[in-house]
């Protein structure tokens, strides 16, 4: 289930909830990745927009790529502005047994970081700035300037 | 009519277009200056699809959504 809140995750009630889902569905192993925003270069907070349609659609993929493997996901993600040392990202992986579990968290996180449409801002000084520079471009990137790629 | 939507950080308002496919579209908005900085790195999905083609016949009421560069968690 893909889950988008907004402000910061409320990650113990989450984590619980989802804990609860697996150990119903008797899933053996249940591994979660969660973000946490770090304090550094002055940021009081990082901000995020997301756009739902085309990552619901990421995520369903995703979904069938875990079921085909007997696994199944979750996450959920901050919209807006998220403060330092809270969390805006959680991903979790269930499976009957370790392995799948461990590889598809690894895949699943790093897919998201490369492929989710969601855009990150730093909050300084109650302003924000788009983290273009930490910021990975899309497949297909600069058609509309440079034609067919 | 073609809707167009600039997504995340471009910070631009949605327009329509007159656009029989995406190559009108490119060309109209390479016409926009500030637009044209984004349009290099941005993707393109056409009805929440992304696509990696010009050659995309439109039709009325399609969407056409751009995606600068991207960065959850």
């Amino acid at each position: 289930m893909l889950e988008l809140y907004p402000g910061q995750l409320d990650v113990d009630k989450i984590f619980s909830r989802w804990r609860k889902w697996g150990e119903d569905k008797n899933y053996g192993a249940f591994i979660t990745f969660v973000g946490t925003v770090r304090a550094e270069d002055k940021i009081e907070a990082l901000s995020f927009d997301v756009y739902e349609p085309i990552l619901a659609k990421w995520f369903e993929e995703w979904q069938e790529r875990a079921q085909k493997r007997g696994a199944h996901l979750m996450m959920a993600h901050s919209i807006g502005n998220v403060p330092v040392h809270t969390s805006s990202y959680m991903a979790a992986v269930f499976s009957p047994k370790r392995r799948v579990a461990l590889e598809l968290i690894d895949e699943f996180v790093e897919d998201f970081k490369a492929n989710a449409p969601i855009w990150k801002y730093d909050v300084i000084a109650g302003e924000r700035r788009y983290a273009r520079e930490r910021s990975q471009k899309l497949k297909g990137s600069g058609l509309l300037l440079d034609g067919d790629q | 009519m073609v809707r167009i939507e600039f997504l995340g950080p471009i910070g631009k308002g949605p327009m329509q277009m007159e656009a029989k496919n995406l190559k009108e579209v490119a060309k109209e908005l390479q016409k926009d200056k500030e637009l044209r900085k984004w349009l290099g790195e941005c993707a393109v999905a056409v009805n929440d699809q992304l696509v990696q083609s010009l050659d995309i016949e439109l039709k009325e009421g399609d969407k056409v959504t751009l995606l600068p560069p991207v960065c959850g968690g």
